[in-house]
């Protein structure tokens, strides 16, 4: 087997397999959701002296941190040896809409340079983006009480309203941001 | 139980990793609605899902050693879905991470992720402190 030998997969198997995931974990007696694991790493820190909402019985919850660092893993194995090094092959119109804001990778990188790679540690505006991004995903996320796999994913399987609701929220937010946020933020990077 | 704990991880990681699901590229393209990929993969991801959940109630299926599905049923109401799912929206369409990726990308080796990985745990925290203030 050659490195870096592998196609990305398309959605139809992408989609499906993380299904199996979902199936498994609840075949196993676990379940399908990751921002619980937010609460979780709180918790472990020691935030349960600071508010209630850490206060819980959060070694019941350490099987999940175990799936988190097999996802690390797999995270490494396919992007470290498996995926060709080509960049993901973008509609040429979110690239280009991309490049005119100053992403110049845009439709030739799997991920913008100026945000995930070395060039983002030169940019004091980047790296605050991701500052603020990820505490607006970890404050949404457990208000929401779910992420994308346990609203979008687990709750819309089981066919419940508030999951339905949440998803109308994430892209309520994201929309909001991609169409009148991003184009002023990321010409300033 | 932890070694198959860590390899059903590892096949999220790579799947979503092969899938380009953790490409802020990609969920760019998603909220712009240029391309069908996302939109293919998480309504896969459900449909099988729904599929599973009709046929675990109408067979009646367990999880192992009899023990029910733990199928996590939401309180009705809204205001904490909407209000948060939105926030959460915010930081999915900026750092281009739902919290999968977010630990995804640290091995896929995009470090400055750290940084988003640190704001959300300060975000959790915060949500912890105010929870007793916010509408649910």
């Amino acid at each position: 087997m050659t490195l870096h030998s592998f196609d990305p997969w398309p959605w139809f198997v992408t989609g499906p397999v993380i299904s199996i995931v979902m199936v498994t974990l609840l075949l196993i007696g676990k379940r399908f959701g990751l921002s619980s694991n937010l609460r979780t790493l709180c918790s472990v820190a020691g935030a349960g002296k600071f508010a209630e909402y850490f206060r819980f019985d959060w070694r019941s919850q350490t099987w999940n941190l175990v799936f988190v660092a097999g996802t690390i893993a797999g995270g490494a194995i396919a992007k470290g040896l498996m995926l060709k090094p080509e960049g993901v092959a973008l509609n040429p119109e979110t690239a280009n809409a991309l490049k005119a804001m100053g992403i110049e990778d845009a439709g030739t990188a799997y991920a913008p340079s100026l945000l995930f790679g070395a060039d983002a540690w030169n940019h004091p505006l980047s790296l605050l983006l991701l500052v603020v991004g990820g505490v607006l995903v970890g404050f949404g996320t457990r208000w929401a009480n779910g992420c994308t796999s346990g609203h979008a994913i687990s709750g819309l399987s089981s066919l419940q309203w508030p999951s339905l609701i949440a998803v109308v929220g994430f892209f309520t937010g994201g929309l909001f941001v991609s169409s009148f946020i991003l184009p002023t933020l990321l010409p300033l990077l | 139980m932890i070694v198959r704990l860590f390899l059903i991880g590892l096949i999220f990681g790579i799947t979503l990793t092969m899938g380009e699901v953790i490409s802020w590229f990609r969920i760019q393209e998603m909220f712009r609605f240029d391309s069908f990929h996302m939109y293919g993969v998480i309504g896969g991801a459900v449909f099988g899902g729904v599929l599973f959940n009709l046929a675990a109630r109408r067979f009646n299926w367990v999880a192992l050693q009899g023990k029910p599905l733990d199928i996590y049923n939401y309180e009705f109401g809204w205001k904490r879905y909407l209000l948060g799912g939105t926030v959460f929206g915010m930081g999915w369409a900026l750092t281009g991470a739902c919290p999968g990726p977010l630990f995804i990308s640290i091995g896929a080796g995009f470090y400055p992720i750290l940084l988003a990985i640190m704001g959300a745990l300060l975000g959790t925290f915060l949500y912890g402190m105010a929870q007793r203030h916010l509408p649910h």
